[in-house]
């Protein structure tokens, strides 16, 4: 009972600031909106005995994403934007699209049999994460570094002004 | 009632039609990129939540959601990047104004 009330707020969280994202014409709005969408998938994940991807979730996607993408929203022009005109001439297309995907994935998983097995996650199951990263995906690891610096070089050196 | 692996799955495909939404409908570079990252976490809803009801033994789905945060995080980067390019270039940041390749 207790879990099903935590989910359901959890969900609310997720879902009604991910609307204000996609709908609200004030572009600083939309992505202050974020974090609490973001928050509310950190709480799905806590609820999911992940402990180490919540954490990660709070640094990375509430703290770094939203902070940068309000920096490029200040930098460019327009500011807030509510001075122009902020969806394109296919917003009803587009919606009657997303309704459509959402119904067939909603469908499909939803109808689909999975093979769901008993059992608990490990307990505090951080250091089993990271010894999994060290030991058996140590080579997804490895790759994601080195893209993790690829794109540090490449962003900087696209934002640069050309001298 | 209990919360099961279907009232993840069902929030999961929400928050990807939003979305999706976002992308298809919007003008501004920056919030089609924050479409993106809607559709990203939505992503790893379903990974945490297979983790968690399909192998509960094995941590896979918890290391596939790492490194789709991480790989998220250089997209922003290098795709805000683009943004203050073509802005500085264009003026514009609006993608249905952005619609030559050299001049």
């Amino acid at each position: 009972m207790g879990e099903l009330a935590a989910f359901t707020i959890l969900a609310a969280v997720t879902l009604l600031p991910a609307v204000v994202v996609v709908t609200s014409r004030n572009l600083v709005r939309a992505a202050m909106s974020l974090i609490p969408s973001f928050l509310g998938v950190t709480g799905l994940f806590v609820l999911l005995q992940a402990e180490f991807v919540a954490g990660i979730q709070i640094l990375i996607y509430a703290g770094a994403i939203a902070v940068l993408i309000l920096f490029v929203i200040m930098l460019t022009q327009g500011g807030t934007g509510t001075a122009v005109r902020q969806t394109n001439e296919q917003r009803v297309v587009g919606a009657l699209a997303a309704a459509a995907l959402t119904t067939a994935l909603l469908a499909l998983l939803l109808r689909t049999a999975w093979p769901l097995a008993a059992g608990a996650l490990p307990r505090a199951n951080v250091a089993a994460v990271g010894s999994a990263f060290l030991t058996t995906f140590v080579l997804a690891f490895e790759i994601s570094s080195v893209v993790l610096l690829v794109s540090l070089v490449g962003a900087l050196v696209i934002a640069r002004r050309e001298q | 009632m209990t919360v099961g692996l279907n009232h993840y799955l069902a929030v999961s495909a929400l928050l990807f039609g939003l979305g999706l939404y976002g992308i298809l409908t919007r003008r501004n570079a920056v919030a089609i990129l924050m479409g993106i990252e809607l559709m990203l976490n939505a992503a790893n809803i379903n990974l945490v939540a297979f983790n968690r009801y399909v192998a509960p033994v094995a941590l896979a789905g918890h290391v596939f959601a790492l490194v789709i945060i991480t790989l998220a995080a250089c997209e922003a980067a290098v795709g805000l990047a683009l943004v203050m390019a073509v802005y500085r270039n264009l003026e514009t940041v609006h993608v249905d104004e952005i619609n030559l390749l050299k001049w």
